[in-house]
């Protein structure tokens, strides 16, 4: 794991060493940084089509409710109005939709990025614990990554002009 | 204020002036330190302001507990609801209490979309406004049941008497629209959250504390991955609470435009309740912010452009409640219908014609003084009239409600309303619990957002990260 000064650098050597082939990495930063998370190789962002679809069935499931309600549960005539008179449901179907894709969106943020995580070795590296989330910037390449080797690895992030570089315990 | 030994010790802290959002000097790492250290204060060195406003707070907020004990103990009677006027104080103080909450999430979300930079600093303060302001809310429908202890038959749940709540009341749809509002601004609050509860966490020195903004941060380690699901996670929560806090308060007016009753059957309501409802959570949000950044020498992160561009955005909502004003009168003219313009008339020359008139002056006449650079850009006048604001607002909803209601279309069944001392208590008691709330809040979570401001110092100076205190951008005011 190396660290680094200011974002800039980091995103400089996130590039370098994605173009390197390092693949199973992640960069950590205290603020988001534009453009980091695709330079560390991260493609697809699920959360916009499970608001969508959560949002879809918000709308689905709160007019199916307010339809079944007045007119299969409890049909009410109310100065001859139709039993199905769609517009009044609008306000509620938009409040369900809303409710429901929202929770959706913090929800599966949440479980995309594994949260809650009580336990994560990153923290091992005492500057990491004290400063990942104040004022530096984190590129750590995982030992799980295919061209992971200890010595070759540590000499590369060497190279990329950190300010130190650190082993990440179990 | 009384100036107080700590403050001497306290490095002296400038405001930038109206042109920028933060103050010279900061870096990455001392505006964390900055905005965690109100948090970490010792409690010995608590600006003495904070504990007098807090014990003032906590004694008003009696008067709900008493209020709402007398309450339940002997009946809605005790408050000067009757026929007719059988929507007073609860229905006024809920609409109020919703429309403060507005402009928090104005702010969070709205301005989130226009990209508006000067967002940063009060987002977060005035997205707990919100949350507070819609807990008290919340209370007065509830309390206003004959028999509160069943507003769970608002909901719709299958229950062994086989009724459901009616979907075409307005009623109804207030619930809903309310109880979304209220879980959508919390979970907008705790996200915003986050990132700034795990600064905290690896800032914390006592092991309390630690597992405290630990356990809350949820493991967060700012990884590239976590930010992108973050960030369009909060995009779509930003794009989702715009419709939303739009829909909220037209509900609301519908609850009012939906029936038949001269003064508010008329299609203006929604625009002007949502404008008025902005109006009024400005005015919140600079009578809350005016001694926070003061106690907490904030003055360099909430800057005099924070103010000024509120007391703009005052001035314009101002101007479109304004126009809602004008077109009530025009249109219960233009209606031809006797009972709507009855209904104005008795508003401005009726028994409430005080009202009336303080809610023009208040409303109307005294904001316009905002078009002054001199009265937006000085505290105690911008005070002053975000106090005055706040008042004009509670006395517009106060009209609406109670003057149509007071005049019912035969003289015989005409009635005056008067609030009791249950009726004041329960709303100084609001008050209160709102205030403590706050303050408690200042207290001890960042009131400002870290991660966003450390955004913004990225944006305006990419190099600022040495560990030397930065130079100090040249400032010429």
């Amino acid at each position: 794991m190396a660290q680094f000064e200011d974002p800039e650098q980091l995103l400089e050597a996130a590039n370098r060493a994605y173009a390197a082939g390092y693949r199973n990495m992640d960069a950590y930063t205290p603020m988001p940084i534009d453009g980091l998370a695709e330079a560390v190789g991260f493609r697809r962002n699920w959360v916009a089509p499970i608001v969508l679809f959560m949002g879809l069935c918000g709308a689905a499931g709160g007019f199916g409710l307010l339809w079944w309600i007045s007119v299969i549960a409890y049909p009410h005539n109310v100065a001859g109005r139709p039993m199905n008179s769609w517009p009044a449901y609008i306000p509620i179907t938009f409040e369900c939709t809303v409710l429901l894709a929202a929770l959706s969106a913090v929800i599966g943020m949440l479980a995309l990025n594994k949260l809650p995580m009580p336990y994560h070795p990153v923290f091992n590296v005492e500057s990491f614990s004290k400063r990942a989330s104040i004022d530096r910037f984190f590129l750590c390449i995982e030992a799980s990554d295919p061209k992971f080797d200890k010595v070759k690895t540590k000499a590369f992030l060497q190279q990329l002009n950190p300010e130190e570089v650190a082993d990440v315990e179990k | 204020m009384p100036s107080l030994n700590t403050d001497e010790l306290e490095p002296k802290v400038i405001d930038p002036g109206p042109d920028k959002i933060i103050g010279p000097g900061f870096t990455y790492a001392s505006v964390t330190d900055k905005i965690a250290g109100v948090v970490f204060k010792p409690i010995e060195t608590t600006p003495r302001p904070w504990f007098i406003s807090l014990f003032l707070a906590f004694v008003a907020m009696q008067g709900l507990l008493a209020g709402a004990f007398w309450l339940f103990y002997k009946g809605v009677g005790v408050w000067g609801i009757a026929i007719p006027v059988a929507w007073g104080f609860a229905i006024v103080n809920f609409v109020w209490w919703i429309g403060i909450g507005h402009a928090g999430t104005l702010i969070s979300a709205i301005l989130l979309l226009l990209k508006q930079d000067w967002r940063t600093s009060i987002n977060r303060f005035s997205e707990a406004m919100t949350l507070f302001a819609v807990a008290q809310a919340g209370m007065f429908p509830i309390l206003h049941l004959g028999r509160p202890w069943l507003p769970y038959w608002l909901m719709p749940y299958p229950n062994s008497m086989w009724l459901w709540p009616n979907p075409r009341s307005p009623l109804v749809w207030d619930v809903f629209a309310v109880s979304t509002y209220l879980t959508v601004s919390l979970i907008f609050w705790f996200i915003g959250l986050v990132p700034d509860l795990a600064s905290m966490r690896d800032r914390a020195k006592q092991t309390w504390q630690k597992f405290i903004f630990g356990a809350l941060a949820m493991g967060w380690r700012g990884s590239a991955k976590h930010w992108a699901h973050y960030q369009m996670a909060y995009l779509l929560l930003g794009g989702l609470a715009t419709p939303l806090v739009v829909s909220v308060h037209t509900v609301v007016s519908f609850d009012f435009a939906i029936s038949l009753l001269p003064g508010w059957h008329t299609t203006i309501f929604p625009p002007y309740f949502v404008a008025g409802a902005i109006y009024s959570g400005f005015a919140m949000v600079v009578t809350l912010a005016v001694p926070a950044r003061k106690w907490f020498h904030l003055e360099d992160l909430i800057t005099m452009r924070h103010l000024d561009c509120m007391a703009k955005l005052m001035l314009g909502t101002g101007l479109i409640v304004a126009y809602g004003y004008a077109m009530e009168a025009f249109m219960s003219w233009y209606s031809g219908n006797p009972h709507e313009m009855f209904m104005y008339m008795t508003r401005a020359t009726g028994p409430y014609r005080y009202f009336f008139w303080s809610l023009i002056l208040c409303n109307i006449l005294i904001p316009q003084s905002l078009w002054s650079a001199k009265v937006r850009q000085s505290i105690p006048r911008l005070f002053f009239v975000s106090i005055v604001v706040n008042i004009g607002m509670w006395l517009e909803r106060f009209i609406i409600v109670i003057t149509s209601l007071a005049r019912d279309f035969v003289p015989s069944s005409w009635g005056m309303y008067y609030p009791t001392q249950w009726d004041w208590a329960v709303y100084i008691g609001t008050l209160g619990f709102f205030l403590v709330l706050m303050i408690l809040f200042v207290r001890v979570l960042p009131s400002i957002s870290i991660f966003e401001v450390r955004e913004v110092l990225h944006h305006l100076a990419p190099n600022i990260a040495d560990d030397g205190p930065a130079p100090a951008p040249a400032h010429g005011d």
